[in-house]
């Protein structure tokens, strides 16, 4: 089971096994993990699951909406910005920080 | 002795205030009790990811059982309330199993249920409702062997409902009884480009449609006849016209009822004791003062995830004696075969629509207005503009509407230039 830790603006980790298939956003959802709203449930209609994905940690790239989306979050986007409702876990761990609010 | 707080409704409302209540410190007991046979779980992809079978009752759950575990909630499924007794120190409520949950404080998120029409031939097999993953699986089931799907309401659940089953191979028929498609909710441009995109994929859409009876055989339904005398074939029937607030406790508690169970700004019922929250509820709109104008909708229902959570974070604080007031844009979304509807604000008494984007290209966006000012819109594709109008209706921030169309810039810059060039509001000093 991949691991996801969770790293707060404050610097505050939690990490949460999840599962292969999973996104990032379901694991921290499920698990109670503040800083991820998700208002839409992962219909990519919120932004409001903004992440800034850690340089050791490799997703496939971002389709057009996903890139369109980011340019709403609350807090302004980043090179390493990515909503995580669409980073699906694989077998490796994963490391993401979350903004200081997504609304 | 009375103590904690028992929430009825295992929904995304009620998962919301008992994780609110956690979160804003609250170490009493919580039970969350609802009548469904699972954990709660997501709605809004029943009638779209699910029945696709892109997705399944354990993908759906909001939270695991660690969780609730971990946060001291105690989850309880397959238990439906159907009396309360409360006073001001707190009361009890009875299940239809006869167990009882004492609680001091009250949350009621009873949510709703279809509305059901009592067309002649009802009874019959196939004929069918969505609000549960019950009646989902249940559904997708039908739809599978299925030649002839007809839905009856051409709302945003039907709408969703004959995108998803609008595959090769089989008949996708929606009945409205309208003129046009979602009437209660967007505009006619909107409904028309709707009307539209359906029938391009593909889908039959009767409008002004009165259904007249469900024809059946050997107890399975096999047509919908209309009151034209039409019939239309059909091997399973989804009936989508709209839902009920379920109100029975609250009107038990005597509680104010009125197209829902009346609660102020606080999510507080009528009684000063009880809170609601979500689907169930008929409140003061919440749009920010900011933007609001007059002539807008004071009191209403919002079927929304969104209003589920917000409103469930303003409950829990006034269960604990916080003070919260519920103020937010309201905002909904569609998802539609490949078309992405996002709703900023409530249109209602506009008298000023702006077209942004040309409807042929399946992107674009309605704006409206009313006395001149921005109130809502409805994007269809064009994300952007969902988020930056929600942002200006939560500013106040204007967009001129002889200005809106321009698609050479992005709305928000479109919003920040206008601040620019407006005139100097005047400033009071030292008050």
């Amino acid at each position: 089971m991949p691991s996801v830790t969770y790293i707060s603006a404050a610097g505050s980790e939690t990490a949460v096994a999840g599962f292969a298939g999973d996104s990032v956003m379901e694991t921290a959802v499920r698990n109670g993990v503040p800083g991820i709203v998700a208002e839409c449930g992962g219909s990519l209609s919120c932004a409001t699951c903004h992440v800034f994905v850690c340089a050791d940690s490799v997703f496939p790239p971002m389709e057009d909406l996903e890139d369109d989306m980011l340019d709403g979050t609350a807090v302004d986007r980043e090179s390493n910005s990515r909503l995580s409702c669409q980073l699906k876990l694989r077998d490796t761990d994963i490391r993401v920080t979350t903004p200081e609010t997504q609304v | 002795m009375r103590t904690g707080t028992l929430i009825i409704g295992a929904c995304q409302a009620g998962v919301q205030l008992a994780c609110s209540l956690r979160e804003l410190g609250d170490t009493d007991p919580i039970v969350l009790v609802g009548e469904e046979p699972h954990a709660p779980y997501q709605r809004p992809p029943l009638s779209k990811a699910f029945l696709k079978g892109e997705a399944t009752a354990d993908s759906l759950t909001f939270r695991t059982h660690e969780f609730y575990t971990e946060h001291n909630i105690e989850l309880v499924t397959r238990e439906r309330i159907v009396s309360i007794q409360r006073d001001a120190d707190g009361g009890e409520a009875t299940a239809e199993s006869g167990r009882r949950f004492e609680f001091a404080r009250l949350a009621l998120t009873t949510g709703a249920v279809p509305r059901q029409i009592p067309f002649e031939g009802s009874e019959l097999e196939g004929v069918s409702y969505l609000r549960s993953i019950t009646d989902a699986a249940l559904f997708e089931r039908r739809v599978h062997t299925a030649q002839n799907v007809v839905v009856v309401g051409g709302g945003f659940i039907g709408l969703e409902v004959a995108a998803g089953t609008c595959v090769v191979g089989k008949t996708v028929t929606v009945l409205e009884a309208a003129p046009r498609l979602v009437g209660r909710a967007v505009s006619e441009a909107t409904s028309a480009f709707y009307l539209a995109a359906h029938r391009r994929r593909g889908t039959r859409v009767v409008l002004n449609a009165q259904v007249s009876r469900f024809l059946g055989q050997h107890d399975r339904v096999t047509g919908v006849e209309l009151a034209s005398g039409d019939v239309i074939p059909a091997d399973v029937v989804l009936i989508g016209v709209g839902v009920i607030a379920r109100t029975e406790l609250a009107d038990q508690l005597g509680l104010a009822v009125d197209n829902g169970v009346v609660v102020d700004a606080s999510a507080l019922c009528s009684d000063g004791l009880t809170v609601a929250a979500g689907d169930c509820t008929n409140l003061p709109n919440p749009t920010p003062k900011s933007s609001a104008t007059p002539g807008g909708i004071e009191r209403l229902r919002l079927e929304s995830v969104q209003n589920a959570v917000e409103q469930a974070k303003v409950a829990a604080a006034t269960l604990l004696g916080l003070p919260a007031e519920y103020s937010t844009v309201p905002w909904f979304w569609s998802d539609q075969a490949d078309l992405k509807l996002q709703i900023a604000g409530l249109s209602g008494g506009h008298d000023q629509i702006v077209l942004r984007g040309d409807p042929e290209t399946e992107k674009f966006s309605v704006l409206y207005y009313r006395a001149g000012q921005l109130i809502a819109a409805d994007c269809v594709n064009r994300p952007l503009d969902f988020i930056a109008v929600r942002a200006m209706l939560h500013s106040g921030q204007q967009l001129p509407a002889d200005r809106a169309a321009d698609l050479s810039l992005p709305l928000k810059k479109l919003a920040a230039s206008a601040v620019e060039t407006a005139p100097a509001v005047p400033v009071l000093i030292g008050k």
